[in-house]
């Protein structure tokens, strides 16, 4: 375990010092609150507090992006060849980067959270308990995410073309830029299946309307076993060599992940629920 | 050497025995055997695809081989995890470090793995990096990077260090820096396993050779041993304005060997000023010119040339 706190504090200070790093994680999400709260939010506090959710998941859903493409650079460089000599396990090397990742957003959600309500006039909290505990799950199983793609993918243009497929699908089809209420019903229940939805409906509902983790227990499981899942699989497939190929059957593992999102969905649109309700219709007014 | 799991005996640190290992269909490495001793500076010298790296690296526990056996300060290096890398030390032949980490980090970061640690002040002094401790691996010179490397390489104080290649690409002038390091750790005397293909680094360095082919040693000794086997011969190089007849020169009086390279033949001779003589004669009979011609006595190239018919940078 101390290994793992020594490359956390390592990655977290090679990341400060990265401008890129910056830009992605805090200029952007900055960027995106600012356009929503506007476009979105019109003033109004549970609209503002519904595009903060977006927001939110947005900035906690970058560490898929960053997380897979830093560990395939590594890769590439032969900078985790290096580390290989060194009494570093696999599981240290990846659990760094997951935990510098999750320390490093949450500056970014409270500047986040501060300007909604001192800028745009988002006169409620919300739950914040509940957002604080979606806001952690949200990092570290999209930080699982991004490293499984780094673990099935073999070079860095295999892992964008993943990233981008994958992102889109985070992006559009979740709810995260544009509201799901949007779309037609057939795309709404695509959505259901969409890992990136129940961490952007989560967080729009413990925002908007206050609701209590009790009420999010699905949720919040499938985001915690999609981190189980990833970081298994990524530490059973990690590769520390650049030439090391993964053959094509190991990358079935990779879709472990999502089956409690995909069981998740399935179930939705034959039982029906709250989350199916919610996802149709824009908050009309806040709950407290 | 025992490689039944009974104890140990040999005074070998590292012991290579019948190593094999294939890409796909192609062999790397084809039987490799042999041993280095404490504080004894080892090297394999092959050219390009030899099988240096592989071996290197299957020491190192960065690969597992496909038959053989192992052992590095008695341990077997897929094995052993954690114990085992903590006695060696290796600058990798293609590794880097992060673009953003200083000097100074990366000897703290790396030196924090281990149970055995160096002062990272003193090796920032012993490799001249102090006016880069600050500096971002993105901003070190090809030079420099090999030099932290080399620190990096000692940070655990190893039993054995593994320098694969520590020279290649380097300018002459950094060349000459590298192996006044590596003749300082000699004195210390560091086991060292070394890959290179240059030979002066492995006449100047090692205290034995192994000279490596197609993934099989060709032949083990000293530099000295190594090139009593070209022993009574003197090497001739020349270069001529038109191409010999074929044999022509092999035929001249004195000539053990000739061999043709590109644009020039290396000619093995028993009694060089008779072999001149004719060589000159020669050409003038066949309307050629003589364009250079050069004296030496063998190198380990000689040695490598007659074993495998090629030069070493081929």
């Amino acid at each position: 375990m101390r290994n793992t706190w020594i490359l956390t504090a390592i990655r977290m200070r090679l990341a400060l010092r990265n401008k890129a790093f910056f830009f992605f994680s805090v200029v952007m999400p900055l960027m995106f609150l600012f356009f929503f709260a506007t476009v979105f939010g019109k003033g109004e506090s549970s609209r503002v507090a519904y595009s903060l959710g977006q927001v939110l998941a947005l900035t906690v859903m970058g560490s898929f992006w960053g997380l897979s493409v830093q560990l395939v650079i590594f890769r590439e460089r032969g900078i985790l060849r290096r580390f290989h000599l060194a009494p570093v396990a696999a599981f240290e090397l990846l659990a760094s980067s997951v935990i510098a990742n999750y320390i490093l957003v949450f500056p970014t959600i409270i500047v986040e959270f501060l300007l909604a309500r001192w800028v745009f006039h988002m006169t409620q909290w919300g739950n914040l308990a509940g957002a604080f505990v979606l806001v952690s799950l949200g990092a570290v199983t999209f930080s699982a995410l991004g490293l499984i793609v780094a673990s099935v993918t073999n070079n860095m243009q295999e892992t964008q073309v993943i990233c981008n497929i994958v992102w889109m699908g985070f992006l559009f089809l979740s709810g995260a830029t544009v509201p799901l209420p949007i779309f037609p019903v057939f795309m709404q229940r695509a959505a259901l299946f969409v890992p990136a939805t129940y961490l952007v409906t989560g967080l729009q509902k413990v925002l908007v309307r206050g609701d209590r983790l009790s009420t999010l227990g699905p949720d919040i499981f499938a985001l915690l076993i999609c981190f189980v899942f990833g970081l298994i699989v990524s530490v059973q497939l990690f590769r520390w060599e650049p030439e090391e190929r993964l053959p094509g059957r190991a990358k079935l593992w990779a879709a472990a992940a999502v089956i409690p999102f995909l069981l998740l969905g399935a179930w939705e649109i034959s039982h029906g629920g709250h989350r199916s309700e919610f996802i149709s219709t824009f908050p009309s007014a806040p709950s407290r | 050497m025992r490689y039944d799991g009974s104890p140990d005996v040999s005074d070998a640190i590292v012991q290579v025995e019948n190593l094999k290992k294939s890409y796909g269909p192609v062999e790397a490495v084809r039987g490799v055997s042999f041993e280095v001793r404490e504080g004894e500076v080892f090297g394999l010298l092959g050219p390009n695809g030899a099988g240096k790296t592989t071996t290197v690296e299957i020491l190192e526990g960065l690969r597992r081989p496909d038959d053989g056996h192992v052992r590095v300060c008695g341990l077997d290096p897929q094995r052993s995890g954690t114990a085992f890398k903590q006695e060696i030390g290796a600058v990798l032949q293609s590794t880097a470090l992060p673009d953003l980490m200083r000097v100074d980090e990366a000897l703290a970061l790396f030196s924090s793995f281990y149970a055995r640690r160096r002062n990272t002040e003193e090796l920032i002094k012993r490799f001249g990096l102090e006016e880069k401790r600050k500096a971002r691996y993105m901003h070190l010179s090809g030079g420099q990077k090999q030099r932290l490397a080399l620190a990096l390489a000692l940070v655990n104080e190893p039993r054995v260090v593994f320098l694969d290649e520590p020279t290649a690409g380097l300018d002459p002038q950094v060349r000459r820096e590298i192996y006044d390091i590596i003749e300082e750790l000699k004195r210390d005397c560091k086991t060292i396993l070394l890959t290179t293909h240059y030979i002066e680094e492995a006449e100047r360095l090692c205290d034995r050779v192994a000279i490596i082919d197609h993934g099989k040693v060709m032949a083990l000794g000293t530099p000295r041993e190594l090139k009593a086997r070209s022993a009574g011969t003197t090497r001739i190089q020349v270069r001529l304005a038109r191409a010999a007849q074929d044999g022509a020169l092999e035929k001249l009086e004195g000539v053990a060997d000739c061999r043709q390279f590109e644009d020039s033949y290396v000619l093995h001779s028993r009694r060089p000023p008779q072999t001149i003589v004719a060589l000159v004669k020669h050409l003038e009979a066949e309307d050629n010119e003589l364009h250079s011609l050069e004296i030496a006595a063998p190198s380990l190239e000689d040695v490598f040339i007659e074993m495998t018919g090629r030069r070493l940078r081929e």
